[in-house]
């Protein structure tokens, strides 16, 4: 691995030719730039825990409900799913574009890049929003109010014609699918919003200049965690929104 | 009894003027800190104050158990009682006792830097813990909390109404204290090492440390995510645990125990560090088969997160996926087995001398063993189902929690007590406390072993009358086992003001820690060593002292 | 690539991937989301999950290795990504081995 020394042995005095970003404890800036990046990937290996654990929850009532499953991801929208997933990645291209304005120390090209990532996340909750809305109404939402009976007797919609019925005990179990969509999506939903409000962060420091110094590895390190939250997204859509759609 | 404290810079040796102690003066200093000794400080008094309170509340289990009627309590205060006791213990005391206090002080030191990779981080975690510690706290005045330690479903999503939800997010955010002072652990191991400090010129106490901090980054989150869909199946009512739903409560037991036998070993893989490192010293040897030492920490590590089904095998589990847990418990044993031996070796022809530190790391190898053996028993699917949910279980995991894990605690903090204070401990009195714990816990823990067999069953608060004898020596034990925890509690606050002057190296031992003054500077090294010598080169010191002689005289 | 004494032009640490390879990624990304919707409505039996989450896999795979830099770090980033995913596959896996086998031998 990385056996030989990290850390260089400093004849001259620490103060000598500092940088103003560089932390005391550190020896040097490649020294601080790599540790920070590793720091964040371990940060991104508990958030692969958190969500795995819902990962095996899904895997589980899956393959036990699996009707319901389908049931379930049948009353998704697959218009508004796949556009999320196009918005999302577009964001992650985005942020990538974002990360390598800021290496290149392309000022301007750095603050676009951010907006535009920006205003493809809120693109992305608001599409959630409406998704979310709907269920709400449809009473799909798990806990007191929710109702199987619209997967008992499938209305016809427009265009198409209905479902066949579920029998009423598995009907209920797509209360299990609703729970894990909404924990799922729910956490991934919280995750974007805290990286949307470290990119309002960012983007009025870079207004005022802040990543033209080449201290940039707030941005090299949100970026990965911008595009963690999207490889959640990208495991998200097919195993919610795409069960057996040829049904 | 021979020692090695009289050393010729022992009387003449001052406290230095400028230290991390004195460097900056104030309580804000204090609460803003950015230095990991401070931070370690700081844990130590809010870890201490909790142990208190979870010891207070194993006081008030064993009186109630003193009587086979429920009398000193009703009992349902007593299963708030044992809960909170359970809880407090292990998220609060055990989880980041050695690591976040000892480990916080000595990994920096120890690979030589100046601090870890992220004290803003270190520090965050430390407010966390208060966090979370407070919100337990807040839980368990406002009506406790009676589920036990492990917030078993269904139990604990509908069928009390204790704060459930309060104690949950208590233990989500004391969680993420732990994951990021594993994190600060590993990017320091990894990426803050002196030039020389490879690998294998680590002590073993950071290596032991680095296998514990994999643990925290990796299983704490499951954890986490499992108390947050626990709350969520309280609080809005989705189903994922819920059976009359369609979910499946044992799903929980697994995700719990996910993250909840791992953290048996973030416990105790810091304490085997200490040890390590304590043995070394007072047999002055090389810790014998070093590398094999170093291996089986991240062995045990790695193992650790095959083995959590054998917490449910009577939970109804597949029989044969029971096999396979049950044979991989077996494999834990052999790194575990690994470092008692090597121990033992180390102590062969060994010159030791029976300090307080050491006496606490034998208590630890007698008791740990102890321990570990009992664990094969509830390892073996077989006998697991006639001792599980018997006393059987509460001596097994104590005798490896606090005969293991509190001994190496104590072990650390007394061996540690001069660097970090600058003073000594009083030696015979510290001696006294050692003996004493031991005794008493013994006396306390062993007859429940006897209890369990007998088919005591954990968690109530009246028994059949013919248990009682065994309960009174228990409960005897456990006040014999107070006196020796308040002891040091009393005499090493005592020694902050009244202790000898420690010089830089009292025990004459070879880590980086030792060769810097004691108490530190706040930047730990005035100038960064450069690592040549191995780990526990006793020869290397004498060297370096000779070198000091000729060129003082 | 962890330390090379900076083998091209200034002290840069990092490799900077250019934005050429970004769009290519972006691209492969969006062509993976079309192939994924489109073989969800394909009838392919057994196949459908393992198509749909093999591809999930691939786009995964782009995202890290071409955004997030992977290819082109040191290999402690690459152990720390497998070592992520070796226990998240641990988790699965273990928690899997009593479900599957649950029903076995109880007909």
């Amino acid at each position: 691995m990385d056996s030989h020394a990290i850390a260089l042995n400093h004849a001259e005095e620490p103060h000598h030719d500092h940088p103003a970003h560089l932390r005391h404890h550190f020896v040097s800036l490649e020294q601080q730039n790599e540790t920070v990046s590793f720091g964040m990937w371990l940060f991104l290996l508990t958030e692969v825990m958190f969500f795995g654990g819902m990962f095996t929850a899904y895997l589980i009532y899956r393959n036990w409900y699996y009707p319901a499953f389908v049931a379930g991801s049948h009353t998704l929208s697959i218009v508004l799913g796949t556009v999320n997933t196009g918005v999302l990645i577009t964001s992650s291209f985005t942020m990538a574009m974002g990360v390598w304005c800021a290496e290149t120390k392309r000022q301007k090209g750095l603050i676009v890049s951010l907006v535009l990532t920006l205003i493809l996340g809120f693109a992305f909750l608001g599409i959630k929003a409406v998704e979310y809305q709907e269920k709400f109404e449809l009473h799909h939402v798990p806990g007191a109010h929710f109702d199987a009976m619209s997967f008992v007797h499938p209305k016809a919609e427009a265009g198409q014609p209905a479902e066949p019925g579920l029998p009423l005990d598995m009907a209920r179990k797509t209360e299990v699918y609703f729970s894990l969509y909404f924990a799922m999506t729910g956490m991934h939903a919280l995750h974007m919003i805290i990286g949307m409000a470290l990119l309002s962060f960012m983007i009025v420091k870079a207004a005022r200049g802040g990543y033209s110094h080449g201290n940039i590895a707030f941005v090299e390190n949100f970026g990965l965690y911008w595009h963690f939250v999207d490889i959640v997204w990208i495991f998200l859509f097919p195993l919610l929104y795409l069960i057996s759609r040829h049904q | 009894m021979s020692t090695i404290l009289s050393l010729p810079d022992q009387s003449t040796a001052r406290i230095p003027k400028r230290n991390y102690l004195t460097n900056e003066n104030g309580i804000l200093s204090w609460l803003l800190t950015g230095d990991h000794k401070r931070i370690a400080i700081l844990y130590l008094i809010s870890i201490t104050f909790f142990f208190f309170i979870g010891g207070a509340l194993a006081g008030l289990i064993r009186l109630e158990l003193l009587t086979p009627q429920s009398d000193l309590m009703a009992t349902d205060t007593y299963n708030k009682v044992f809960s909170m006791h359970g809880i407090i213990m292990v998220f609060l005391f055990l989880v980041p006792s050695v690591p976040a206090t000892l480990g916080n002080f000595l990994i920096p030191i120890m690979v030589g830097a100046k601090d870890l990779a992220f004290p803003k981080i270190n520090l965050l975690s430390w407010y966390l813990y208060l966090a979370g510690g407070g919100l337990t706290l807040w839980a368990m005045i406002t009506g406790g909390v009676d589920t036990g330690w492990t917030f078993t479903t269904p139990l604990s999503t509908h069928y009390v109404n204790t704060n459930v939800v309060t104690t949950g997010l208590a233990i989500f955010i004391a969680g993420f204290s732990s994951i990021f002072t594993g994190l600060n652990f590993i990017v320091t191991i990894h990426r803050m090492r002196a030039p020389g400090m490879t690998w294998f010129k680590m002590p073993l106490f950071v290596w032991s440390h680095y296998a514990a901090s994999i643990l925290m980054v990796l299983g704490t989150p499951v954890l986490a995510i499992t108390l947050v869909l626990v709350v969520l199946e309280r609080t809005i009512g989705i189903g994922i645990f819920d059976p009359a739903k369609g979910g499946d409560p044992i799903l929980f037991q697994h995700l719990f125990w996910f993250y909840s036998h791992p953290a048996v070993y973030i416990m105790i893989l810091p304490g085997m560090g200490v040890i390590s490192e304590v043995i070394s010293t007072f047999a002055r040897k090389r810790v014998f088969g070093y590398s094999a030492v170093a291996f089986s920490s991240v062995a045990i590590a790695v193992f650790g997160f095959f083995v959590w089904e054998h917490h449910m095998f009577i939970m109804g589990v597949s029989n044969y996926s029971t096999l396979v847990f049950s044979l991989l418990t077996m494999l834990v044993a052999v790194p575990s087995a690994i470092k008692i031996f090597n121990w033992a070796f180390t102590l062969y022809k060994g010159s030791i001398t029976f300090e307080t530190p050491m006496l606490y790391a034998f208590g630890f190898m007698g008791l740990f063993t102890i321990g570990g053996l009992t664990g094969v028993f509830l390892g073996s699917s077989g006998t697991d189902i006639h001792l599980t949910e018997t006393y059987f279980i509460v001596a097994h995991f104590h005798f490896v929690m606090v005969g293991g894990m509190l001994m190496a605690f104590l072990s650390g903090i007394h061996f540690w007590w001069p660097k970090m204070t600058g003073r000594m401990y009083p030696e015979k009195v510290s001696q006294l406390a050692a003996v004493i714990t031991f005794i008493g816990f013994n006396f306390t823990f062993f007859p429940q072993f006897l209890l369990g067999m007998l088919g005591m069953p954990r968690r109530y608060a009246a028994y059949p009358p013919e248990f009682q004898v065994l309960n009174v020596f228990s409960t005897a034990g456990a006040s014999i086992l107070g006196v020796g925890y308040l002891l040091p509690m009393i005499y090493l606050v005592w020694s902050l003001k009244y202790g000898k002057i420690a010089g830089d190296n009292p025990w004459q031992a070879t880590g980086l820690e030792w060769q810097i003054q004691s108490p530190p500077l706040t930047q730990n090294f005035i100038e960064i060593p450069v690592v040549t010598q191995d780990a526990y080169d006793y020869e290397w010191l004498e060297r370096q002292k000779e070198h000091e002689v000729t060129q003082l005289g | 690539m962890s330390h090379p004494v900076s083998d091209h032009e200034e002290a840069h640490g990092p490799h900077i991937v250019s934005p050429k390879i970004y769009l290519l990624v972006f691209l492969a990304l969006l062509i993976g989301t079309t192939l994924t919707v489109v073989a969800s409505y394909l009838e392919l039996g057994p196949w459908n999950p393992i198509i749909a989450l093999g591809i999930a896999v691939a786009k995964a795979t782009l995202v890290v290795l071409f955004f997030m830099h992977i290819k082109y770090s040191s290999k402690l980033m690459k152990l720390t990504v497998v070592s992520g995913i070796f226990t998240f596959l641990a988790l699965v896996g273990m928690s899997m081995s009593d479900y599957i086998s649950r029903a076995w031998g109880s007909f």
